[in-house]
């Protein structure tokens, strides 16, 4: 009833691949658009944009810069919270010392340095997979971990190793308000998503998935594995130092190296796994799920054990979160591997068809 | 009109009557948020300050039903040491109540470093009670962060002051070794900018080793200091990170008492679990000792006896528990100040911000609150935000600790400049105009 397609026909190549072929689709997505330009802006309150939309919308492009790799192109990667790290002290190193760029020109530049960085340690990849992956890119975790620590240059010589972002002001504009800082964020995520969902749909990504799925088999046909493993590590590093340099800027204003250890890049891989691997719309998803959840039981959980006169503690609500999040990363990975992702576009398969059965 | 509409209307009138009646209510009330973090790697040091917070907003509602007649609200939010989770709590909670937070005391130095550049901008004062930044004490440059009772600088001096004491004079220190272990982060980088000068002025060797967080594992650090046979050796940890270290001592043999931490490195659960290696370990003092004082009669009465106590019992009387009251006291006294001048109803957190910059508790005042023998007479102005430099040494015998110096003032002529130096690069590099202090009222 409400994917009515009948009468829909694509009259050229360029509609048929389009990213929402069904008409219905893409009205849905223009009112999602204006949901969130225009009624967003009219109807949050600040503690809404500082605590729930602004984390989610840059901690989505981070996990669609971790998706591109570990979803689309199959490389497993604990190092994300290191690359996210890497554009925020690059794009801070940039906005210090070459003051006359723009806050946010220094952001994408920020994902430039995490590209290069990237793909130093990308290089690994292309002898070693799964789990020995995984260690290396750990290993580039802990030692982004030191150089923050341990290299003045990157903090500016400060003695407490805490930096502070620049000013946020674009072309004389001042845009450090709560709604400003949500509209950067989100148009930086819009861009960079449709780029990112533009680029696995090409052949580049074709590339990555066929090194995903099958590599041997994918080498025997021609593709590259060194150009494919290679730009899978700088697109997503670039997304996930972009990500990285907005969350300093934007979201934290003041940080210091423990805002990107491990804990971070954990909680990157747990977005891409619960919303899915392999899918745009699961980073989001498996954002979205990520930052509310913690925010979610801790405004239900102490209403909920009042109903049993249990008073629930900080600590038990902290607790609680940490058990949740293992049992869901269990139950996704035993019930539905493909994530959140899935569960929306079997939905979706359903509501092409309803009210009829088949 | 049908009878599901009239039921409808009536339900609506009604629920916004119990609305209006609530909000009505709540006007009269003071909020006061808790930041605190009861899990992770520094939760044995966090929970028992956490609780004696609670617990004296807790006795202070039960005995006098608040601050001059206005009830506190008071309520926790978990950060677990992490810098974002305590900026989205500092986000939650700074709205609430009918004038929004009274003032945020975050118990991290990350976390307070991230709030400075927030606070200034929603007018909330934060009460950084000997930690924070050590230049914050510098009201002109940094006129919501208040780091009453000590700052790291006046740590880091004190405890020079102490070695000195124990070798025999400050001339004594030159050629000497002094190392510092630290907890790579904020916290523990703040006291090497002191320790540098005097090592320059005293004319001693100083030997600044890091500890990565968490800080569980120190063995290639007390090697270090095996190899490097340090005079005395500072410690400024948190959490596990002080009962690894004094073990690690034990282990390497180096002797306990020669070591001296900083006052966050000074309590129960930093001693306790190193069992008969802590034995001679000194610490600094944030003025207050361990042990119940008169405050207690009154906290007995209202809140450990009823039951409402989030402590438990060893907790009562130890270290971080007084350290906690003495937060909550300095915080409501702060709110108390502002209400004098401002009258008696919930303060809007710019009113104590003025509180807190005219505290003055004398001694009798401190007698009276019940607090005579843990702290000495505080005086905050608009230039010195920390309010007092004393402090001193006790050292843990195996069962208790045990005071074994006088007080210590510390040396501004060797702080002050250093205060002068940071500050002003604060102020330059976020194009603050320092207030004129002398024209403050």
């Amino acid at each position: 009833m409400f994917y009515r397609e009948a009468g829909q026909y694509k009259a050229s190549y360029q509609s048929d691949q389009a990213i929402f072929p069904i008409a219905q689709d893409r009205i849905a997505m223009l009112a999602l658009l204006v949901v969130a330009f225009v009624g967003v802006p009219l109807l949050a309150s600040e503690y809404v944009y500082r605590a729930v939309l602004i984390p989610v919308v840059i901690l989505s492009l981070a996990a669609i810069g971790l998706n591109v790799l570990m979803g689309y192109c199959g490389q497993v990667s604990l190092g994300s919270g290191a690359f996210m790290g890497i554009g925020a002290y690059a794009a801070y190193n940039l906005a210090i010392r070459l003051p006359f760029l723009n806050p946010f020109v220094c952001v994408l530049l920020g994902g430039f340095v995490s590209a290069a960085v990237g793909i130093a340690f990308g290089v690994p990849s292309l002898r070693i997979k799964g789990f020995y992956l995984a260690c290396a890119t750990l290993a580039a975790q802990f030692f982004a971990d030191w150089a923050f620590l341990r290299i003045k240059w990157i903090t500016n010589d400060t003695p407490s190793g805490s930096v502070n972002a620049p000013p946020l002001q674009l072309m004389g504009f001042d845009l450090s308000s709560p709604t400003a800082n949500y509209l950067v964020s989100l148009v930086f995520t819009l861009v960079l998503g449709l780029a990112a969902k533009n680029i696995v749909r090409g052949h580049v990504g074709r590339q990555w998935m066929a090194i995903r799925d099958m590599d041997i088999a994918a080498e025997i046909i021609g593709v590259r594995p060194m150009y494919a493993k290679l730009t899978a590590f700088a697109v997503s590093s670039f997304l996930i130092g972009v990500a990285g340099a907005l969350w300093a800027f934007v979201y934290l204003g003041s940080w210091e190296p423990a805002a990107f250890d491990i804990d971070r890049s954990f909680q990157l891989m747990f977005m891409v796994i619960i919303g899915g691997l392999g899918s745009i719309l699961g980073s989001v998803l498996g954002a979205a799920f990520i930052v509310l959840l913690p925010i979610f039981l801790n405004q239900a959980l102490p209403p909920f054990g009042a109903l049993f006169d249990w008073k629930i503690s900080t600590a038990t609500v902290s607790n609680f979160e940490s058990m949740i999040f293992g049992a869901l990363i269990v139950f996704f990975l035993v019930v539905e591997p493909n994530g959140l992702a899935r569960l929306w576009s079997v939905a979706k398969e359903k509501l092409r068809l309803w009210p009829f059965p088949h | 009109m049908g009878l599901r509409r009239l039921a409808l209307l009536g339900a609506a009138i009604v629920s916004a009557g119990i609305i209006a009646a609530t909000t009505a209510e709540a006007q009269n009330e003071q909020f006061i948020p808790g930041l605190v973090y009861r899990t992770g790697a520094y939760a044995p040091n966090g929970i028992p300050f956490a609780d004696g917070v609670a617990d004296y907003i807790a006795m202070l509602n039960a005995r006098d039903g608040g601050i001059n007649g206005v009830k506190i609200t008071f309520e926790e939010c978990e950060t677990g040491y992490a810098t974002d989770r305590g900026v989205e709590c500092y986000e939650r909670l700074k709205g609430k109540g009918p004038t929004g937070a009274s003032y945020f005391s975050p118990l991290s130095t990350g976390i307070t470093f991230a709030l400075t550049e927030k606070a200034p901008g929603d007018k909330i004062p934060l009460i950084t009670m000997g930690y924070g930044r050590a230049d914050s004490r510098d009201g002109a440059v940094f006129e919501w962060n208040f780091p009453l009772l000590g700052t790291y600088w006046t740590a880091a001096n004190v405890a020079i002051q102490h070695i000195a004491k124990e070798m025999g004079g400050f001339d004594k220190l030159k050629g000497k070794k002094i190392a510092l272990l630290y907890h790579d982060s904020p916290y523990g980088k703040e006291p090497i900018a002191a320790l540098e000068v005097m090592a320059k002025k005293y004319g001693f060797d100083f030997l600044p080793i890091p500890v990565p967080a968490p800080g569980s594992e120190q063995k290639s650090q007390w090697l270090q200091i095996r190899q490097q046979k340090p005079d005395y050796v500072l410690l400024w940890g948190w959490g596990v990170m002080n009962s690894a270290a004094v073990t690690e001592a034990g282990n390497v043999n180096y002797p306990r008492d020669h070591m001296i931490g900083v006052w966050w490195s000074g309590a129960e659960p930093d001693v306790i679990p190193a069992g008969e290696k802590a034995a001679g370990y000194k610490a600094l003092m944030l003025q207050h000792p361990a042990g119940k004082f008169a405050v207690y009669a009154d906290l007995e009465k209202f809140v450990i006896g009823p039951g409402k106590s989030l402590a438990k019992p060893d907790e009562i009387g130890s270290v971080l528990y007084n350290r906690g009251l003495i937060n909550s006291m300095l915080g409501t006294e702060s709110i108390r100040t502002a209400m004098a001048k401002f009258g008696n109803k919930p303060m809007t957190g710019e009113q104590v911000r003025w509180g807190i910059e005219h505290l003055d508790l004398t001694a009798e005042r401190i007698k009276q609150l019940g607090f005579e023998g843990m702290i000495g007479p505080i005086k905050v102005s608009c230039a010195d935000h920390e309010g007092t430099r004393l402090s001193r040494v006790h050292q843990w015998d195996g069962k208790k600790w045990n005071i074994i110096s006088d007080w210590y003032t510390a040396d501004d002529a060797v702080i002050e400049p250093l205060v002068k130096e940071t500050a002003g690069k604060y102020a330059t590099e976020k194009k603050i105009t320092p207030r004129d202090c002398s024209k403050e009222s």
